[in-house]
């Protein structure tokens, strides 16, 4: 069988990238590289959005991924002016140290 | 072919239209609603706006009033009625949709009909005396507005208890009148005798409420309604067909058992004699006028199970004139005179069930209409000769003697002579004297469960219901000449206190007396002509459906037989008073202190210890179970071992999650990751 | 083996890698700048999928724009090395490990069944490449969509002034 280029192999590269993003986000305690991993989690859903609205000719997909780059960017925001506060209070990027939900 | 067919089609229209005609023609009876808001508004005013502050006067007369206008709205219904065509009064007036669930549907609505109509005039006019003769009773009552928020709540549920079209709104009133009964009972509840007594009314009351909510669930599982111009039918119809035939016998055993509960019947008449703890009013109007009679209407309304089922009905007979007779001799030797007058309560309210049972539903009605008439007489003028006796000991300054027991009275007659006339044209009324309104509803009880024995009935009713009229006789009688007769027996020196009651209470005793004397001449026996008896034709468009359905019509008696009824009744009474008379007139026997009670005169005196039986045969055994359960059960199973012992898991619990919550933001993404893992297998595996 | 294919097995290596370097990295500086690799073959698989406009807007937005925010939160918070985090491994760090390599297995599972119906695995026509330029999506976006971005537009205003709530310096 011919190798042709098809949708699964876009979803299974997006899975592969998600799942690295999600080892980042759930084992470092550097907010920063958690926040990054965030993103590389994001960009993966949003390459599995295209590759469907590509493959379905259907440009509701390519919208969707409009939006969600939309949002993406206003956390990043709203993030990383957290993440400045925090440091600002602890001194500190580790995770482990903001633990005031504890009480 | 065509031609048949067209005709039915024109018969079927014909019909239709005669019924919309007929619907047309009803009267818009929706101001009967002011038959229920009158008291209602009295009970607002009396009960929530109205400050202490408010003269007594005003109280009195403003809950006096509300049922005065109550009446005069009855009375209005009536002549309405009375303007229509008999086979149509019988006018459905819905308000609004209460209950509509599925196949379920009741609305808020009245029947009115002959029956009901006789039940509001009946409770509405008593109740107006009543309330009048309070307003002197009640004077000086630290709860004075209270006591008439209750009376007028009271009248609110009787009325609304006989005017629903169907089982659930009448048993709205029927709860309700539980409950202010409770109220009223128990209304000096700093004694604890009398709380007791309001609490016993309340419990008793409850087994019958059961059987009434048992008939309720029968009739709409079997024969899917629950409103009495449809069940009735339905009830006719199924036993034509021959299915359900238990179900009926079924309802109208369990309608007996809340008859039985609401209107004393044996085995659970026992509230009734304790319930004189009241005030003398509440007995009035508790045991006259309205709540009692509130089982014997639910027996004549329920009058189509009784006719389809003459097994059901043999039973109502029986309780009936068992309760008579029993209650009878329990009377003869009390020495309250309001327990005499409570016992004599519950052996007429068998009297008028025992009619239900012999299928003379109209004598049933008859007989609690002049039973509310004498009976509310004789407790108003109990009431009347305690207030004055009260009088007299206040008078030297004894609060131990009791103004009730007739003991301590004696040659009453001429300190009170109004009280002492209309006690006595009450008591005629009562031992069945001809010409007194009692005489011509109990004969007509005792004709016609004569003329169920002729048509192939037992003899038992008759012969039970006959003896205990010559008992009442008998106990009305010593009643009267050991309280109003012979030397005075109170303490020395009270007997200058001892005075004639004011005027709002001797009025209603007199218009009571013109009605316990005038009040049975509307319903004459038919020995005096076909059509005299006014009450029975007025009522007879209600209970003509259960007749028709099971073609029941009795054989009348031959007049020489109905005259002979009558002599054997009145002889039977005339022995009652004879020996009553001979004993305590001519012979001056005294009724017995407690210490020299014997013999089975001990076991009347003690009412056959059924309160005594009931107590270690029901209540200790409950008692001693429910200790048990609490001791064993509650303390180590639920407390013990459910209650702390899920406070104990739950503590463990907490510890073990408690690590989860470490407040580490990480730990909840994992805890995330691994509820999506779950949720994405879940959908995977399906 | 086309050209395409070709193209896109470099980019997935090489984005499977610079992948892996964000997240091991013990300096965000580095993490940060293989992320930026990482955006950059994105766009190149955006590109591969027709989404032109989407590639663009990706490196303008993400390689641009949020990188280099990233950029100035390390330089202004003065990281001159990266910061010793006490403590090992903690258990919710293993866990966090096995419970993402279990995700993995469990998304791995549904691409070894059936690729389900309707789910085309053939390449598309050239319709589906012009679907994705500026023009096609630009039509869509401010027609049938005009009211989301509209709101779109209000929630980033909110982010600007959310963000700059947050970051000022509390003067008492």
């Amino acid at each position: 069988m011919e190798m042709t280029l098809g949708l699964n192999h876009y979803l299974i590269l997006a899975a592969i990238m998600f799942c690295i993003g999600m080892v980042g986000v759930l084992t470092r305690r550097n907010i920063l590289i958690i926040f990054m991993s965030v993103e590389l989690m994001l960009n993966s859903a949003n390459m599995t959005f295209i590759a469907f609205s590509h493959y379905l000719m259907n440009p509701e997909g390519m919208v969707f991924t409009f939006f969600t780059l939309t949002v993406a960017a206003a956390e990043v925001g709203v993030g990383l002016a957290i993440v400045v506060t925090i440091f600002r209070k602890t001194e500190s990027l580790d995770i482990r140290k903001l633990n005031l939900l504890k009480n | 072919m065509d031609h048949s067919m067209e005709q039915a089609v024109e018969q079927v229209h014909q019909a239709a239209d005669t019924v919309v005609a007929a619907a047309a023609h009803a009267p818009d009876l929706h101001y009967a609603i002011w038959l229920l808001l009158f008291p209602l508004i009295g009970v607002v005013f009396n009960g929530l706006i109205l400050r202490k502050n408010i003269p007594e006067k005003m109280t009195g007369w403003l809950g006096s009033f509300m049922i005065i206008a109550s009446f005069a709205v009855a009375v209005k219904l009536f002549f309405e009625l009375l303007k229509l065509d008999p086979h149509l009064r019988a006018i459905d007036v819905t308000f609004f949709q209460w209950l509509h669930v599925g196949s379920l549907q009741i609305d808020f609505a009245f029947l009115i009909d002959p029956l009901s109509v006789v039940m509001i005039l009946v409770v509405t006019g008593i109740s107006s005396l009543i309330h009048i003769y309070s307003i002197g009773y009640m004077h000086d009552d630290p709860r004075f507005r209270v006591f008439f928020t209750y009376m007028n709540l009271f009248v609110f549920f009787m009325l609304l208890l006989v005017l629903g079209n169907s089982y659930p709104v009448m048993f709205i009133g029927w709860e309700g009148v539980g409950l202010a009964s409770y109220l009223l009972i128990g209304f000096w509840w700093e004694d604890m005798a009398k709380a007791t007594a309001g609490m016993k009314a309340f419990v008793v009351n409850r087994i019958g409420d059961f059987g009434v909510l048992i008939a309720m669930f029968l009739m709409f599982s079997h024969l899917g309604t629950l409103t009495f111009s449809e069940v009735f039918p339905a009830a006719a119809n199924a036993w034509s067909n021959d299915i359900n035939n238990g179900v009926v016998i079924a309802i109208g055993l369990m309608l007996l058992l809340g008859a039985a509960g609401k209107s004393a019947q044996f085995p659970l008449y026992v509230w009734l004699p304790d319930a004189m703890a009241g005030p003398t009013p509440v007995s009035a109007l508790i045991h006259a006028a309205t709540m009692v009679t509130a089982g014997v209407y639910m027996l004549a309304r329920s009058n189509m199970f009784y006719m389809l089922a003459p097994t059901a009905a043999y039973v109502v007979a029986m309780v009936g004139a068992v309760t008579a007779l029993f209650a009878a001799t329990i009377g003869l030797r009390q020495n309250d005179i309001k327990k005499v007058l409570a016992y004599s309560t519950v052996s007429q309210l068998g009297y008028m069930v025992m009619a239900c049972g012999v299928y003379a539903f109209g004598a049933g009605i008859f007989h609690l209409m002049t039973h509310a008439f004498f009976k509310a007489l004789l407790f108003l003028g109990s009431g009347a000769v305690i207030h004055t006796m009260h009088g007299g000991l206040h008078h030297i300054n004894d609060h131990h003697t009791d103004p009730q027991d007739i003991r301590n009275m004696g040659g009453l007659r001429k300190k009170i002579p109004i009280t002492y006339w209309t006690f006595l044209l009450a008591t005629l009324a009562i031992s069945g004297i001809p010409g007194f309104s009692g005489f011509f509803s109990k004969d007509e009880i005792l004709a016609y469960s004569f003329m169920n024995f002729n048509s192939g009935g037992s003899i038992l009713p008759y012969a039970l219901g006959l003896i205990a009229a010559g008992i009442t006789a008998f106990y009305m009688f010593r009643l009267v000449f050991l309280t109003f007769f012979g030397k005075y027996k109170g303490p020395e020196g009270s007997e200058e206190g001892l005075h004639e009651s004011p005027g709002t209470m001797t009025i209603p005793l007199i218009v009571l007396a013109i009605l316990s004397v005038v009040g049975g001449w509307i319903g004459l026996p038919a020995v005096f002509g076909e059509h005299l008896n006014k009450f029975a034709g007025w009522l007879d468009p209600v209970f003509h459906p259960g007749f028709e359905a099971v073609r029941y019509h009795p054989e009348h008696l031959a007049v020489p037989m109905e005259w002979a009824l009558i002599a054997v009744a009145v002889t039977v009474s005339l022995i009652g008073i004879i020996l009553a008379w001979n004993f305590y007139m001519k012979q001056k026997r005294q009724a017995i202190p407690d210490d020299q009670q014997s013999g089975f005169g001990k076991v009347l005196w003690q009412k056959y210890y059924v309160d005594e039986i009931y107590d270690a045969g029901v209540i200790r055994p409950l008692i001693n179970t429910c200790h048990f359960l609490w001791k064993q059960f509650d303390e180590k199973v639920i407390d013990g071992g459910m209650v702390h012992g899920t406070a104990r898991t739950v503590r463990w619990g907490g510890g073990v999650l408690r690590t989860l919550q470490g407040g580490v933001v990480g730990s909840y993404a994992v805890m995330m990751v691994i509820g999506v893992i779950v949720i994405l297998l879940s959908l995977y595996i399906r | 083996m086309d050209a395409q294919t070709i193209v896109f097995a470099i980019l997935a290596l090489v984005s499977l890698f610079s992948g892996i370097m964000v997240v091991t990295r013990k300096n965000p500086v580095y993490s940060i700048l293989f992320l930026v690799l990482t955006f950059f073959c994105y766009a190149g698989f955006y590109v591969l999928l027709g989404a032109t406009f989407l590639a663009a807007i990706q490196i303008m937005v993400y390689a641009g724009a949020i990188m280099v925010l990233f950029l100035f939160v390390v330089m202004m918070l003065n990281l001159r090395e990266p910061e010793k985090m006490e403590g090992g491994a903690s258990f919710f760090q293993t866990l966090g490990f096995i419970v993402a390599g279990g995700f993995a297995l469990v998304l791995m599972a549904f691409f070894a069944g059936n690729p389900g119906p309707g789910v085309p695995t053939y390449p598309p026509g050239a319709a589906a490449y012009a679907m994705g330029d500026t023009k096609e999506l630009g039509m869509v976006l401010f027609t049938d969509y005009v009211f989301p971005f509209e709101i779109a537009g209000i929630l980033l205003l909110a982010a600007v002034i959310g963000a700059v709530a947050l970051a000022k310096r509390n003067r008492a």
